[in-house]
């Protein structure tokens, strides 16, 4: 079952449908909720296109990229703490300048030094060394800044810019990370290249539990500011009592449901944005350039094309977009959770988004983003109504009915394998397959 | 009737055919060799006869039966050895476990015909625990024929045995053909050095766009002008 | 010298036993991935899942025999229940090798299908243990807990230090090493184990040769169940069952097998002791030795700490960098498919 470009609305026609249901059957807050993170799951997955669909670049650590829009979420929204900046400022100041100067110093010692063993026991002194100036640094500066009124605060805060902004240095800040990982990994083959970035991506999330004075470590940042406005202070206003009264709904459902429909109105502009970017990129000489390389990589390096440079800007873009994406949802969440970062709901998951919907495809992407995020969320309770029925048999009290149900959610992860696996076994190109301007045989 | 014989042989990888009616067949103790110019089909020949292409049109036949059906691996086991023009050892395999790999279909003892690879190249007895792939090319050369005369087969098929061997190694590798020959196998090589390969052939074939050209004694294909010129460079 | 020695039981105690009893974990596991690797010529990122499928067998069995009263004090009793581990996950893994692999095998797939599938199965079977057997932490370890205990080895030297020896660490040293002589023994001496080797190392020879390949994948998957089991086992007898610290497994895994070459068996087993290795020296906290062994004057004040025990992923990850950007083939040559 493949769909032609035209046929796409079908699908899209077939999600709202869905989202209808959950509305009718369940609760219309929920349902636009799930549509908000269809929304940011899309953001993903049309970003992990650009890497995968484009040039083939096998990205694992997508939950990374997301993790730094976060962060950029919290640097940018959050008020700073000024004690903690003036007790530990200059502290982490000396440290940063340190550790840039450490891999400067260690970067003109690899291109000065003659290949042998001068270079590389050069090299791994200038590292440790720096490493240790660093952290002399750093240690009494962030001992100091946690130290700050470590309940509601312990780190140095953020600028206390609007939020909206953070969607920008999000992508930004998750750009210049994918510049330095693919730098130095991006020469890598697939497998590698996988293994490599998951690595990184664990590496990050590790970062962030640990180095409280960033960003609270697991004690999250709660109370980041939001793009939409909140329901507590809608709720004084006269004109949503006016409105909710004559939607005869409860006050609260409105906010609530208002609220969601602009984060989610927030949204879509975003996602129309980078969508209409994304095409008109495809479409572009350099668009086909990529694809060029990606189909035969030999011969384009036999043209003279620099594949790894153009790898490099693609590594690039689809990050950016992934870490606008991850500070995006940290700010309609209004908290930054480094533990809710598992690499099996973000990157695998907005794995299976792409392979579903279509690899190449960016509408494929979309499309795959809302119906696997859509799949995930509702396996959970879907899944405990169909085992209800099942069990509906047993007594009431069976350990096994009882086991059963707690399982549930478990569920979800056997679901998604399978359909990953149906899907590459039986429609490998996706629901929405690449366009390609010869006809492919499949 | 010949022991082995490919008749009329139509045929390609798939696209366009690179076998146009070409016929091929050697003799039990006979050395014939096949010689041509670059892209006639010498190397599609061979692999046809061992069934590594599928023929539109055209047989094979071994010792009186069909086998244009069989697979690769069942006319192994039939009594056809083939020695590929590359990749043709386990490199990370010692030169003994290359020749037990060889064997690998016969479920009797197959130590005798071990020492008769040995003594028909003696330097592989000495390196017997190497691995293959520390071996200089012309040794290589000498484990990948061992390994194929593992299965003691009817009938043996080189790719171009002397690819890239320094001209000494070259006649050695010759001369163990000879004595191969002589235990009463039937030799069939593609080679691109034309000259050698003629010298020491019963018969050989000249495909010219996969087709036979020239076919006769390797004497008279040396002897014959044409030939000379132009596939000999002689005068 | 009383110094010194009671310094050595320290490092001995707290990284020397703890560091050889992970790395043999390791390279059991490192073991399983890069056979797979040499063999069937991918990365399978479902084997840290196959692991804890593995375990999640054995721990129900042992659980059955505990009830039943089955025991061989004073060794633990997952001992017994490790055949039944073997036994299930060999099937599950050769059923999903029929479902998953073999399809994409008839086709000739890129391999980044195959890693995508094993992506696929990773999933399912994650989902599988949990729903089996809970996300909730498993101890199912039973018999002596020690070997030699902390007190009884202290009043044997007289020293201030002893080194306390758990079952579980000396079980896996030494199943490790059975284990591992079996594999080569397979492997260098039988016909079956050589063909395997020779599949690995030039596949259109083999077959050429009449070497069956759907006779080696199976053997190779069979072996890399048994290995993933008896590994994952150990480790839940040294460290504690949780689902989910097996998946994240697959980065030290991983990089053990790449950094002794993937597809070399001798290179999994190196790899595995040096990321152990690394990993307990970068994140052990070095006062006390140090205090041990260095004059009065000099002993430190901090903790002495290169990096916190949570960074210990870091650590396997940038050893794998390194060895990926200098030396790719890794410590003795693997293939690169």
């Amino acid at each position: 079952m493949t769909l032609s470009k035209q046929q796409a609305p079908l699908a899209f026609a077939f999600m709202a449908m869905a989202l209808i249901m959950v509305g009718i059957f369940q609760s219309w807050s929920l349902s636009l909720t799930i549509l908000n993170y269809c929304l940011i799951a899309s953001i993903m997955a049309l970003g992990l296109n650009i890497q995968w669909g484009y040039a083939g670049l096998f990205n694992v650590g997508l939950m990374g990229f997301a993790a730094l829009g976060g962060i950029a979420a919290v640097l940018v929204g959050m008020k700073p703490v000024p004690e903690a900046w003036a007790l530990g400022g200059v502290g982490i100041g000396a440290g940063l300048l340190v550790t840039l100067g450490t891999i400067f110093l260690a970067i003109t010692a690899y291109r000065r030094l003659p290949k042998g063993y001068v270079r590389g026991w050069g090299m791994g002194a200038i590292i440790v060394l720096g490493y240790f100036l660093a952290r002399y640094f750093f240690d009494p500066a962030t001992n100091q800044i946690e130290s700050v009124n470590p309940a509601q605060t312990g780190f140095l805060g953020g600028l206390g810019l609007p939020i909206i902004f953070s969607w920008g240095v999000g992508g930004v800040l998750a750009a210049g990370v994918a510049w330095v990982i693919g730098k130095v990994t991006l020469g890598l083959r697939s497998d590698y290249l996988a293994i490599a970035t998951l690595g990184i991506s664990e590496i990050i999330i590790a970062v962030l539990k640990n180095e409280e004075w960033l960003t609270r470590g697991v004690k999250n940042v709660n109370g980041i500011p939001r793009p939409m406005p909140y329901e507590y202070d809608l709720q004084q206003q006269l004109w949503a009592q006016e409105w909710a009264a004559w939607f005869g709904a409860d006050l609260q459902d409105f906010t609530s449901i208002y609220v969601k429909l602009c984060s989610a109105g927030l949204a879509l502009v975003m996602l129309g944005v980078l969508y209409w970017l994304s095409q008109t990129a495809i479409k572009s000489p350099w668009g086909r350039m990529m694809r060029a390389i990606r189909d035969n990589e030999t011969a384009a390096l036999a043209m003279g094309k620099h594949v790894t440079g153009r790898h490099l800007q693609v590594f690039i873009l689809g990050s950016a977009v992934v870490g606008i994406a991850g500070a995006m949802m940290t700010s309609f969440d209004g908290q930054f959770t480094p533990t809710t970062y598992n690499p099996l709901r973000f990157t695998f998951l907005v794995w299976v988004m792409v392979i579903v919907g279509g690899s190449g495809n960016n509408l494929g992407s979309i499309v795959g983003g809302f119906l696997i995020w859509f799949f995930w969320v509702e396996a959970e309770p879907m899944g405990y109504a169909l085992l209800n029925l099942l069990t509906s048999g047993m007594a009431d009290d069976s350990p096994l009915r009882a086991h059963l149900l707690d399982s549930a959610a478990h569920m979800r992860l056997i679901t998604m394998g399978l359909i990953l696996l149906v899907t590459i076994r039986f429609r490998p190109r996706g629901l929405l397959p690449e366009q390609s301007k010869q006809a492919r045989s499949h | 009737m010949s022991f082995l014989i490919g008749e009329s042989m139509t045929g390609g990888y798939g696209g366009a055919d690179i076998l146009n009616g070409c016929t091929i067949a050697v003799e039990r103790g006979e050395i014939a060799v096949i010689v041509g110019p670059n892209g006639a089909g010498k190397s599609t020949a061979m692999k046809a006869l061992f069934g590594m292409l599928s023929l539109r049109e055209g047989a094979v036949k071994l010792d009186g039966h069909d086998i244009t059906k069989l697979s690769p691996q069942d006319r192994v086991a039939q009594g056809m050895g083939f020695v590929p023009q590359t990749h043709n050892v386990f490199t990370s395999m010692s030169v003994e476990e290359n020749l037990e790999m060889g064997a690998f279909l016969r479920t009797d003892d197959f130590k005798g015909t071990m020492e008769q690879v040995y003594a028909l190249f003696p330097i592989l007895k000495q390196k017997r625990k190497q691995p293959a792939g520390q071996l200089s090319g012309g040794q290589r050369q000498q484990v990948a024929v061992g390994r194929a005369l593992m299965t003691q087969p009817k009938v043996l098929m080189l790719d171009e045995p002397t690819a890239g061997v320094s001209p000494i190694v070259m006649d050695e590798l010759f001369d163990r053909i000879i004595e191969i020959a002589r235990t009463g196998i039937a030799i069939l090589m593609v080679e691109q050095n034309a000259r050698q390969a003629l010298n020491i052939a019963d018969k050989g074939y000249v495909l010219v766009q996969g087709g036979n050209r020239f076919t006769d004694t390797g004497e008279a294909l040396m002897a014959n002008p044409e030939v000379r010129r132009t596939f000999l460079g002689g005068k | 010298m009383q110094d010194f020695l009671n310094g050595f039981m320290l490092l001995s105690n707290f990284l020397i036993v703890p560091a050889t009893a992970y790395g043999s974990q390791l390279a059991m596991g490192a073991l399983g991935v890069t056979l797979v690797y040499g063999i069937l010529r991918f990365s399978n990122f479902a084997h840290g899942d196959t692991m804890a499928f593995g375990t999640m067998v054995v721990i129900l069995v042992t659980a059955l025999f505990q009830k039943m009263g089955l025991s061989i004090e004073p060794l633990p009793t997952a001992l017994l229940a490790i055949p039944f581990g073997i036994a299930a996950t060999t099937v599950m893994v050769l059923l999903s090798d029929r479902l998953v692999y073999r399809h994409q095998r008839k086709v000739r797939a890129a391999p980044v299908v195959f890693l995508i599938s094993s992506i696929g199965l990773m999933f399912v079977l994650n989902g599988l243990v949990r729903f089996i057997i809970g996300t909730g932490d498993q101890r199912f370890g039973d018999g002596e807990r020690f070997i030699i205990r902390f007190g009884e080895f202290k009043e044997l030297t007289g020293l201030d230090e002893g080194i306390a020896f758990k079952t579980s660490q000396g079980l896996t040293i030494v199943t490790a090493i059975i284990v591992v002589a079996a594999l080569f023994w397979f492997l260098e001496r039988t016909r079956a184990g050589k063909s395997m080797r020779a599949y690995s190392d030039n596949e259109d020879l083999a077959l050429l040769s009449g070497i069956s390949p759907e006779r080696v994948v199976m053997i190779t998957w069979i072996i890399s169940a048994t290995l993933a089991t008896i590994a994952g086992t150990l480790y839940g007898l040294d460290k504690g069952f949780k689902p989910f610290t097996y998946f994240q497994l697959l980065l030290p895994i991983f990089a053990a097998a790449i950094v002794g070459g993937l597809g070399n068996p001798l290179g999994a087993i190196a790899g595995g002791f040096v990321i152990a290795f690394s990993e307990v020296t970068v994140t052990y906290a070095y006062k006390k030795l140090l205090t041990y062994w260095l004059p009065e004057s000099w002993a430190p004040e901090g903790l002495v700490q290169l990096l916190s025990t949570d960074y210990k992923f870091a650590v396997s990850f940038v050893i794998l960098v390194l060895v990926l950007l200098f030396r790719p083939t890794g410590i003795f040559a693997g293939k690169s498919v």
